[in-house]
């Protein structure tokens, strides 16, 4: 509680030095952000059913008025590692449902946890939101190789959007960000069960009144660890070794039931 | 109990997928036929990704045709040059399987295909074997003698040319038509994850008219081979074999298909051939269906894992 303090107490000095005389450049804002978290990986086993992880952050260099009207608003998201993904549709020919269209996204994030003082939609304009690239429905998704006019693009997003969140990869939490000083705050993202292997990037957001003026990113590496993940490793990196070791295990197992078994 | 399967990305009851390797084991067992093309459509049946579920059936068909493939190597009805030349047909067949496979997957119609061909092939199998044992069932009723079918001792297949001899089948034939069987299974194999057998034991017979004894052994050489290099090949270029989901698989099969062995023995074949065709045909239904119902989503996402 002490350090609460005294990181409030060096915050508060810090205003009257900066101001906010430069409030016309809108590149140059007094507010910074400041982020931690306790560790920058997280080991979990394979029987992991999601969990919380807690962001704890300040905004520094603020304006104590703006504060004081709520005028800040903060989001955190934590993002998977990015690869891409091909969103496919299915139609039916000669009564038999098959996959027709399809559109692949350019390196989007396999998960996506939102935190955010109120809902995301409401912090700041669609244009704004959509140029961060903040909220799930502004996240880059940009389609590899179209030449399309654009007509189906909607389409294609909003599936996989929808089916990212269905799936539990794509979570929000409108209110999980809470001030619990003056300009201290503690954000809680979801890890979601079916967390992916890699390295994650917390990255936080800072508002002021509907703009963007600050950001701040650490990198979360989540390890999965236990006997499925080395198994999984194997098959990825040597694979041919893995393949192997299958096709011996099951000549020994064969071998075995038939010494076992064996009648004469 | 759950087991997380690391490939398969998911959880499962250990108890069904037992269950399932059992039951597998045990008819083939009792029938005398490997079950890969059993295995494949239920492990599908139970959300396991196709792609998943054909690269392991081929490593558990490995376990189940092992055991097989001894017995007849002791009692030496086995024709290891007949199987050799079956076998070089086979491996290319199963590295242009692979590559028609992998096309397919990144086409985004390798589901499609894969259920496409099943109800093909389980329906086909399962009509031939249910009119069998029905017309054999009415001989019976009958009392009529069954006679073994011996039609005229040479076809259009023993006049082609690069003739080989194969000493322990004692006969005289051309290389032409093996290979060929022999890539056309192999094809099924990288494709489908089945050994193959229960179509390369009635062509081996009928077609090229290789003597019944050597026939079942043969075909297991062949088969080991071949699902060997598949699931290897399978584990290098598409990372989709379970080690795990094919381990509890091969372990029920073969204690499964021990039992399967010692009911067979006791119990009249006809009707329970027409009650395995009958269950080959709900199989085949059952994924026919699947295809042509309104799916839950009609949209679907697939992750490149270019970048894992």
């Amino acid at each position: 509680m002490r350090a609460v303090a005294a990181l409030c107490l060096v915050v508060g000095l810090a205003v009257p030095a900066l101001g906010w005389a430069q409030e016309d450049k809108p590149a140059e804002f007094p507010e910074k952000l400041e982020i931690g978290i306790s560790t920058d990986e997280i080991a979990i086993s394979s029987d992991f059913r999601g969990a919380d992880l807690t962001i704890f952050g300040a905004i520094e260099g603020y304006d104590p008025s703006l504060l004081a009207q709520s005028k800040y608003d903060i989001v955190v998201a934590l993002e998977g590692p990015k690869d891409n993904n091909t969103v496919r549709v299915k139609e039916r020919i000669f009564g038999i449902w098959v996959n027709r269209r399809s559109m692949t996204f350019e390196l989007v994030p396999e998960s996506y946890s939102l935190s955010s003082t109120r809902d995301v939609e409401t912090i700041a304009a669609p244009p704004v939101l959509n140029g961060v690239g903040v909220g799930i429905q502004h996240i880059r998704l940009s389609p590899v190789g179209y030449l399309g006019d654009g007509s189906n693009l909607t389409e294609f997003r909003d599936a996989f959007r929808r089916l990212k969140e269905s799936g539990g990869f794509y979570q929000r939490d409108p209110g999980g960000v809470q001030f619990i000083s003056a300009s201290l705050f503690k954000a809680t993202v979801k890890l979601p069960a079916n967390v992916p292997n890699g390295t994650h990037v917390v990255r936080a957001h800072l508002f002021r009144d509907g703009v963007f003026i600050a950001e701040k990113a650490l990198p979360l590496r989540v390890m999965k660890t236990g006997i499925e993940q080395m198994i999984s490793n194997a098959a990825y990196n040597q694979s041919f070794a893995y393949g192997a070791f299958s096709v011996m295990l099951a000549v020994l197992t064969g071998w075995l039931a038939s010494v076992v078994f064996r009648k004469d | 109990m759950t087991v997380y399967l690391p490939i398969a990305e998911l959880s499962v009851n250990i108890f069904i997928i037992l269950g399932m390797g059992a039951a597998v084991g045990f008819l083939s067992g009792m029938f005398g036929v490997g079950g890969g093309f059993l295995i494949t459509p239920l492990l599908i049946f139970y959300n396991i990704p196709p792609v998943v579920a054909v690269a392991t059936g081929a490593n558990q068909v490995v376990a189940s045709s092992i055991s097989g493939a001894l017995s007849h190597f002791r009692r030496g009805t086995l024709d290891v040059k007949l199987g050799t030349v079956l076998l070089v047909g086979g491996l290319a067949g199963a590295t242009v399987g692979i590559w028609i496979f992998s096309l397919l997957r990144s086409l985004g119609q390798l589901d499609l295909v894969i259920s496409l061909l099943y109800v093909v092939l389980l329906g086909t199998v399962g009509t031939l074997m249910l009119l069998e044992s029905i017309r054999a069932l009415r001989r019976a009723a009958a009392n009529q003698p069954v006679s073994l079918r011996r039609p005229g001792q040479h076809n259009w297949v023993h006049r082609l040319p690069l003739k080989m001899r194969f000493k322990k089948s004692k006969i005289y034939l051309s290389v032409i038509p093996v290979v060929g069987l022999g890539f056309g299974i192999g094809i099924l194999t990288s494709i489908m994850g089945v050994g193959g057998g229960f179509i390369m034991v009635p062509a081996m017979i009928y077609l090229l008219r290789i003597p019944t004894n050597v026939v079942v052994g043969t075909s297991l050489f062949q088969i080991i081979f071949v699902t060997a290099y598949t699931t290897v090949v399978q584990a290098t270029t598409n990372y989709s074999v379970d080690i795990v989901l094919a381990f509890i698989l091969m372990v029920a099969g073969v204690i499964g298909a021990q039992y399967g062995v010692r009911v067979g023995q006791k119990l009249r074949g006809e009707q329970l051939r027409a009650l395995l065709a009958l269950l080959v045909l709900a199989v085949g239904a059952r994924l026919a269906v699947d295809l042509v119902v309104t799916p839950e989503d009609i949209y679907s996402i697939v992750s490149e894992g270019v970048y894992r």
